[in-house]
């Protein structure tokens, strides 16, 4: 067994910051990525962040991402790449299993998960033809492997990823045929909205898909109203030739570690559903272990970041690296910074979605 | 009734696991257990939410009241010939 001061799962943007404000501080860090490189999502998101100056505004995530590793690297901090944490026991030791050939134990005196989140999918006739998947997959596919999806899309969820991954499969050369959104109001930031539409793509509010059709390939979505209840109406239904249909349908905190560790969860429709309850230092209620990051909640890459230096910093407390003064220094300093970023109509239900995790919300 | 498929690694479909509530499955877990749905290859990352849905839907449960289907090690899917430890 190896044994490191803190390790961290998870390579995003959540996970680079714990990694390097705990190494900062004097830590022995391990940090962990199933992928062959860090930075998580950041480096698909081609576009600018906005917000403030201090919160990067201005700023492509991908940018973001390589000045991270770069900090990474100076720290000089141990970084396992291809290698999957498969499970955790007692005591933070956890199985990884590397470059898909052997077993490893590893145990950090704290962990740090931040293992992010899944994309949702949505169950509809044909939703297993070729050609459909999650707007994430063809995201990747475009920023990061370069490949067109398809020619002309589907985008189903009007959300930010809806709209922005509908903005980069246009760039990317793509024809999108429609956004559809199952609620009667649009659902993004209307700055990633508005360039969409301004770039002629239609929206259907209050619309579903209801059918993908196609000879072992998709070839045409069938779309239909919904009523208040967002059960398809007869007769409403309008065929759509196209060749990829993408959901931008939610995502859910990646949770399965802090689950099989025991940690306490608390179910919050806000974040996406179950997620570990964690305190104001994103310490999770078992010992040594902590979170951050889209695990904690859906949130943004703003916020995971923020919450990753908390995480990091708090750890690093933990084991005795930063007094207790310094720590309530840091993490006031953070929480005003997490509060500035959850405001607005967006960000003001997250901010009481999290007071509600925090609190303990109900007990599962 | 409709075979639309929920769980892609298992192929069961909504009505394999409607009919399992029927027959007296009360939690996901053991809709899991009578259909496999979720113990496939991906472990039930696609369909864990949707199987929750459909069961919400049958019983008339709320989506926060339901208990999730427990995970397991190992997370990923990993041949067993990954499972031998580098004694280093």
């Amino acid at each position: 067994m190896r044994v490191w001061d803190i390790v961290v799962v998870g390579g995003g943007p959540a996970g680079l910051c714990a990694a390097i404000e705990a190494a900062k501080n004097g830590a022995r860090v391990l940090l962990i990525d199933e992928n062959s490189r860090p930075g998580g999502q950041l480096f698909k998101q081609i576009h600018k962040f906005f917000g403030s100056a201090e919160h990067k505004a201005g700023v492509r995530g991908l940018e973001i991402g390589l000045q991270l590793l770069k900090e990474t690297k100076e720290l000089g901090m141990d970084v396992w790449l291809n290698s999957k944490v498969c499970g955790i026991y007692d005591d933070n030791v956890l199985w990884v299993v590397k470059d898909e050939r052997k077993s490893f134990q590893v145990k950090g005196a704290a962990v740090i998960l931040c293992t992010g989140a899944v994309e949702n999918s949505i169950s509809f006739e044909g939703w297993t033809l070729p050609g459909v998947m999650g707007a994430g997959a063809a995201q990747t596919m475009i920023n990061v492997n370069r490949v067109l999806p398809g020619r002309k899309v589907l985008m189903v969820g009007s959300g930010n990823v809806g709209v922005i991954v509908s903005y980069q499969l246009l760039q990317a050369g793509a024809e999108v045929a429609a956004i559809v959104e199952a609620a009667p109001r649009l659902g993004a930031y209307g700055v990633h909205t508005a360039k969409v539409r301004r770039a002629g793509v239609p929206f259907y509010v209050s619309h579903t898909i209801v059918r993908a059709e196609g000879d072992g390939k998709v070839e045409r979505a069938i779309i239909a109203r919904v009523d208040e209840r967002f059960k398809p109406v007869d007769g409403s239904e309008i065929a759509i030739n196209v060749d990829t249909i993408c959901l931008a349908t939610g995502l859910t905190p990646l949770a399965e570690l802090a689950w099989i560790a025991g940690c306490k969860f608390v179910f919050n429709r806000v974040l996406g559903g179950h997620v570990p309850w964690h305190d104001r230092y994103m310490a999770t209620s078992k010992k040594g272990i902590y979170i951050a990051g889209d695990i904690t909640g859906i949130e943004e890459a703003s916020t995971a970041m923020e919450e990753g230096r908390l995480a990091g910093v708090s750890a690093a407390a933990a084991i005795g690296l930063i007094d207790t003064e310094r720590l309530e220094k840091i993490a006031g300093e953070i929480w005003e910074r997490l509060d500035a970023l959850r405001c607005g109509p967006f960000g003001e239900n997250r901010k009481i979605a999290k007071q509600q995790v925090m609190a303990g919300g109900d007990e599962q | 009734m409709n075979n639309i498929i929920i769980c892609r690694c298992e192929e069961v479909t909504e009505e394999e696991i409607r009919e399992a509530i029927l027959s007296g499955c009360t939690t996901v877990n053991e809709i899991k257990r009578k259909t496999r749905a979720g113990m496939g290859l991906c472990q039930g990352r696609t369909c864990r939410k949707l199987v929750e849905k459909v069961f919400a839907d049958e019983t008339g449960i709320e989506m926060e009241k339901i208990q999730p289907s427990t995970y397991r090690s190992p997370v990923r899917p990993v041949p067993i010939s990954n499972f031998e430890e580098d004694d280093n």
